[in-house]
């Protein structure tokens, strides 16, 4: 309770200030405080505000944006009031900053070492040899292999996890009193997400240091924060500690992020009632690769020996850490990559490996969504011809009968009728993915291919696709291949399961199967290491990944 | 690393050699053939006959291409058609060094000022300095070489008083100042024509480094502004600069041809010129592929630059 | 103060209201419309004078192109006088006349010559990005070589082989320009076809027709405007200096450039420099005004496609 006050914002109010001069709120009266030893999680989606607010507290404001009202007081110093020079002296000194991208914020020309130290050094705590031994302390207390010598490496030269817990040396390296933390684990793979997590809360707690932590990720935040400030467009809407507001939300806000985070199902909620007779799609020992010559005998083989099947009307969940493949099989099965051995029915009917080879009747019956609707879709096109280039182009649609189709395949997404005339540019990141996602319908097809479609949304509005995939599916009666990384969105999704790791199906079955208990080991750390929506989650779950870590390393595949 | 440079070295050979041909093929087309021009009026069927034996012509053009090549490396250039019996060498060494003066005393002084005057532009981007020389240079970037020239005069012989508008005599026995006003004109203005595309290009290449996610981490660490940009910003923005530095050079070759005609001024530029108008192609296909080759070795540099700056490469996994 | 602090151990919940819905926040909306700065209206200013004398400059000129203003007056280089308001040049002809006749002559061969390069550049360029590995790389290799000759040397090269006229003129400059404009909608059709929208339109079983004209071109065109601006400078640039060096247009036409070469003699005597600095600032001036213009519409294309792709 009476702890000291390391920062304070009161009444913060950040505006961007556009090209024209007018000016546009972001950050709008907000008020909190961070305490000695404590760690204050800023939640929200993008357009939160949270980046903005986090990096206030560095007496920082990103280009274009401007402090219009308000203070933030680091120590009961003003830090509006303070001009470069005296920034620069608390920068790095007294508070230091994690970015959400550890490959971005190393400067590819220096060595590690150089930029773990360098700020300790120049604001003169520690001489260079004492910021060195200090800077391996850090390596070795952060899980960094070789602490010795790891700092004497290039950026480049290690991996993107690693490079994460070096950036949390690099800040940690002048002692700081107060860390913000941006995101520092949203572009990891889940079992490496959980690595780093640990790892910071290890150091944080050690060194009794306060934290401000950004994210979006509501389960990430149970497990590190001591308190929750939840945010939507600039404006606080619910704070209390990390306890009361994860385990009693009260605002309707929290209360729907919550529920995009969905629980891992034990036994997944079944639509057992679409499912029909037969396959729409198997895939018969498959094996495809990349470089050379691709359809005989390619120099990089991604996927070896896959057999899968897709019963018509379910949906087929593939899930994976990047590089397992999981992307590469998508493009197998639309063609884009020819596979060079095994073969793809559709309807029982072989599939040519090669697109071009394949007639546009069967084009039509497999549709691929892709993940970024930002490019996906062309920005040149309004969204009228977007969805009506595929009625033309498979079913014969002109004119007024297109126009018709076009503002049905929009009610059927839920977007309004008016987007037809609209550019992508016009409409947000979800709305852009369910256009997306017309697309696909319109050619009226028997399989969606979707690639990691709600991974690139905000939680909510990724629920909500999902959400209508499901109105979708019991409608329509489409099968789906459904690739995520995400364990959580495909297992309340699928109806199977596929487990894919380094190239082969590790596992595969009903979500019953394979969810509970999983058999494989990979399947076991994939599921332990999908953090859950409460406090202390992270220190029981350290003992089964690690079981699962060690059986995977001892080559128990089987 | 060495692969990508033994790659690049070779692709810039190789780009050299298809130059050769292009330039072999297009002389060839000149109306009128070596042993034509050489006996003008005086020619029979039978002296033209075996004055074409003589130098070859009578070969298949592939065969002559191989010659020409062989003895070129060997820097047998062959003899001018246009001025009697002298050898292509002996024009070319008359007037080389009137050539590399000016061009490399326009690299010494313009490209490290412009190189500075860009990088400050860059570390203060929006100030008045700023806007001042990104316009400056926006203007004589797009004006031909002959109006800066003619500014140049203007200003240099008729306001300062200084040189003439014609650069005549040799350098030799003069002295110092005589030397800077034999040669201010010219340098000048060459300085001045690449000055605007460099300064532009530089303060491009710096802002681009200075706006990476690593340049806004070294100030959030507290590090004070000349180090960011000494040490975080300019490791990082040298690559691109001398690749900038090297593309501007190359352009000084095409630059030097139009301002030696404006200043009469005798280089290999306007021996070049001289060359096209009495149809002396075989001066033209040596002063071509010297010129042609000086371009493509600076782009080679400027290419080898851009790939020995990338840690990446040079500090493989 | 006090309130706050207390405050900050409480549970505190923002005020809400069932309506309200939390959509999801739009993103920050694209930069205004297309604004032209200063410098870029003084631009269009400068650039419409001159298309309107390189259109009816010879209709409007005091005299024909080679009409002599003063026939009784033998002097050369006459200073501007009532009559000749720029004065005359090296062979009494009326200089302001043969301005306005250079500006058709100039103006229309480096437009003719920029709309050739283009032509070739764009189709080949466009046609090389989506065209198979080993099409790509022989076009690539061979304007890499003609990228390597400097531009007034290939221009001297083939003026002396063909003779200077027009025509020849026009195609030269064409040929010449269209390496740079190759490698550039090269480059532009390379990025775009990797997108996920056209590998979309491929995956559909488009053609190559539909993903040339309808997902590449309306993507690569922008920023291939504003490139054709630049290049028409260079290639009024190139077009001057090779009339400079007296292998462009040919006397008695006027042109621009080689009124500068014609009158170099008035710099030596020091007599008058307005028969050089006239065509030199024409040139100049529309130049700079469509690199103002350019500059302007650059920017704004740079910035849009960032943000959109």
């Amino acid at each position: 309770m009476d702890k000291k006050v390391v920062f304070e914002a009161s009444n913060l109010c950040i505006n961007a200030v556009r090209d024209d001069g007018s000016e546009l709120p972001i950050v709008k009266e907000v008020n909190f405080q961070v305490r000695e030893g404590e760690v204050v999680a800023l939640i929200g989606e993008s357009g939160s505000g949270k980046t903005t607010i986090a990096l206030s507290a560095l007496g920082y404001c990103k280009p274009g944006l401007k402090i219009s009202e308000g203070s933030t007081l680091l120590f009961d110093q003003d830090l509006s009031a303070m001009n470069i020079e005296e920034l620069r002296q608390i920068r790095g000194e007294k508070v230091a900053y994690l970015a959400q991208s550890a490959i971005a914020t190393f400067n590819p020309a220096l060595k590690i070492n150089e930029q773990v130290t360098e700020s300790a050094v120049i604001h003169g705590s520690k001489t260079q040899p004492e910021a060195d031994s200090f800077a391996k302390g850090l390596y070795g207390a952060l899980d960094l292999p070789d602490p010795d010598n790891i700092g004497t490496r290039y950026p480049h030269q290690v991996s993107g996890g690693q490079l994460q817990r070096l950036m949390a040396a690099m800040a940690l390296c002048g002692e700081p009193s107060l860390l913000v933390l941006d995101e520092p684990t949203t572009a990891l793979d889940v079992t490496t997400q959980i690595e780093v997590l640990k790892a910071f809360k290890k150091v944080i707690r050690e060194r009794g240091a306060a934290a401000i932590y950004v994210t979006h990720d509501l389960a990430v935040v149970a497990q590190i924060a001591d308190r929750i400030v939840v945010l939507y467009n600039g404006d606080i809407q619910e704070k209390g500690s990390a306890n009361a507001v994860i385990s009693k939300p009260r605002h309707p806000y929290t209360r729907r992020l919550m529920q995009a985070v969905r629980p891992l199902p034990a036994a997944g909620k079944k639509d057992k009632e679409n499912k029909q007779p037969g396959n729409v799609i198997e895939i018969n020992g498959v094996s495809a690769g990349y470089g050379g010559d691709v359809t005989s005998n390619p120099k990089e083989v991604i996927l070896k020996d896959i057999n899968l099947q897709l019963a018509r009307g379910e949906v087929l969940g593939i899930i994976g850490e990047s590089g397992s493949g999981k992307s590469t099989l998508a493009r197998v099965i639309a063609g884009l990559l020819p596979s060079f051995k095994g073969d793809i029915l559709l309807d029982d009917q072989k599939l040519q490996p090669r697109l071009e080879d394949r007639p546009r009747s069967e084009l039509r019956k497999i549709q691929f969504v892709y993940q970024m609707a930002d490019t996906a879709i062309n920005p040149k096109q309004t969204i009228g011809n977007i969805l009506g280039r595929p009625l033309e182009f498979y079913l014969n649609m002109y004119g007024s009968k297109r126009k018709d189709r076009v503002l049905e395949l929009l009610e059927m997404v839920e977007l309004p009728k008016e987007f037809y005339t609209r550019y992508p540019h016009e409409l947000s990141g979800g709305q852009k993915q369910r256009i997306n996602l017309a697309r696909a319908l319109a050619a009226e097809p028997e399989v969606l291919l979707c690639d990691e479609v709600t991974s690139a949304l905000d939680s909510i509005v990724g629920a909500n696709v999902i959400e209508l995939l499901r109105g979708l599916r019991k409608n329509l009666g489409v099968s789906f291949v459904f690739i995520s990384h995400d364990l959580s969105t495909v297992s309340a999704f699928a109806d199977t399961i596929a487990v894919m790791y380094k190239g082969i199906i590790a596992e595969t079955g009903t979500v019953h199967q394979v969810l509970s208990p999983p058999s494989h080991p990979y399947t076991d750390l994939l599921i332990s290491s999908v953090p859950e929506l409460r406090v202390g989650w992270l220190e029981e779950a350290d003992r089964n990944i690690q079981e699962a870590k060690n059986k995977l390393e001892q080559g128990n595949l089987t | 690393m060495f692969p990508i440079l033994i790659k690049k070295i070779g692709a810039g050979l190789l780009t050299t050699l298809g130059v050769s041909i292009v330039i072999f093929v297009g002389t060839n087309l000149l109306p009128g053939d070596a042993a034509q021009i050489r006996l003008g009026q005086a020619s029979t069927e039978d002296s033209l006959r075996a004055l074409r034996e003589e130098l070859g012509l009578n070969l298949p053009l592939y065969q002559q291409y191989f010659r020409w090549l062989f003895n070129f490396v060997q820097g047998d250039f062959g003899t001018s058609l246009a001025s009697g019996n002298v050898t292509i060498a002996q024009l070319i060494s008359d007037r080389y060094e009137n050539t590399l003066i000016v061009s490399s005393l326009t690299a010494m002084i313009g490209v490290p000022i412009s190189v500075g005057l860009g990088i400050i532009a860059a570390m203060f981007p929006g100030t008045l300095y700023d806007r001042i020389l990104t316009l400056g240079s926006v203007t004589l970037v797009a004006a031909p070489e002959f109006f800066t020239a003619t500014l140049m005069v203007l200003f240099v012989v008729f306001f300062l008083g200084i040189g003439n508008a014609v650069v005549v005599g040799s350098i030799e026995d003069k002295n110092l100042v005589e030397l800077i006003t034999h040669f201010i004109l010219p340098i000048t203005t060459l300085c001045l024509v690449i000055a605007a595309q460099l300064i532009r290009m530089t303060r491009a290449a710096v802002l681009n480094v200075m706006s990476s996610p690593y340049i806004e981490m070294a100030i959030l660490k507290g590090i004070p502004r000349r180090r960011v940009v000494m040490r975080h910003a300019l490791l990082n923005a040298i690559g691109p600069i001398v690749n900038v530095v090297a593309i501007n050079l190359a352009y000084v070759v095409t630059g030097v041809i139009v301002i030696e005609v404006y200043f009469g001024y005798s280089g290999l530029a306007t021996l070049i010129v001289q060359g096209v108008q009495t149809r002396d192609y075989i001066l033209i296909q040596t002063l071509g592929m010297i010129f042609c080759a000086t371009y493509v070795i600076l782009m080679m540099i400027a290419d080898l630059s851009s790939i020995l700056s990338n840690p990446r490469l040079r500090h493989p996994k | 103060m006090s309130k706050l602090k207390k405050n900050e151990d409480e549970h505190y919940v923002a005020p809400f209201s069932a309506e309200v819905s939390f959509d999801e926040l739009q993103d920050a909306p694209p930069s205004g419309k297309f604004r032209l700065s200063f410098t870029g209206k003084i631009g269009v200013v400068v650039m419409v004078f001159w298309m309107f004398v390189a259109l009816f400059g010879q209709f409007l000129a005091p005299f024909e192109e080679n009409d002599l203003p003063f026939p009784d007056d033998y002097s050369e280089f006459q200073k501007p006088r009532p009559g000749a308001w720029l004065g005359t040049d090296v062979d009494d002809r009326d200089i302001l006349s043969r301005v306005m006749y250079g500006a058709g002559r100039t103006i229309g061969i480096s437009l003719a010559g920029v709309i050739i390069a283009y032509v070739i550049g764009v189709t080949l360029g466009i046609g090389s990005s989506i065209a198979g590995t080993r099409i790509d790389l022989a076009l690539t290799q061979f304007f890499n070589i003609m990228l390597a000759i400097p531009t007034i040397m290939f221009g001297l090269v083939v003026v002396a082989a063909l003779g200077s006229s027009i025509p020849v003129l026009i195609i030269t400059a064409g040929t010449i320009f269209s390496p740079v404009v190759f490698r550039l909608s090269r480059a532009l059709g390379m990025d775009i076809m990797v997108m996920d929208f056209v590998e979309a339109a491929k995956v559909r079983g488009e053609g190559y027709r539909w993903i040339i004209f309808k997902e590449i071109w309306p993507n690569a065109a922008m920023p291939l405007i504003s490139d054709f601006g630049l290049r028409f400078i260079y290639v009024i640039l190139f077009v001057s200096s090779l009339s400079f060096l007296g292998l462009g247009v040919q006397p008695p036409m006027a042109d621009w450039g080689s009124m500068v070469r014609e009158n170099l003699g008035a710099l030596q005597y020091g007599e008058s420099v307005i028969p050089i600095l006239a065509p030199a600032i024409a040139i100049a001036s529309l130049t700079v005004g469509i690199n103002l213009i350019v500059d302007d519409v650059s920017a704004h294309a740079g910035g849009k496609l960032s943000g959109r792709l």
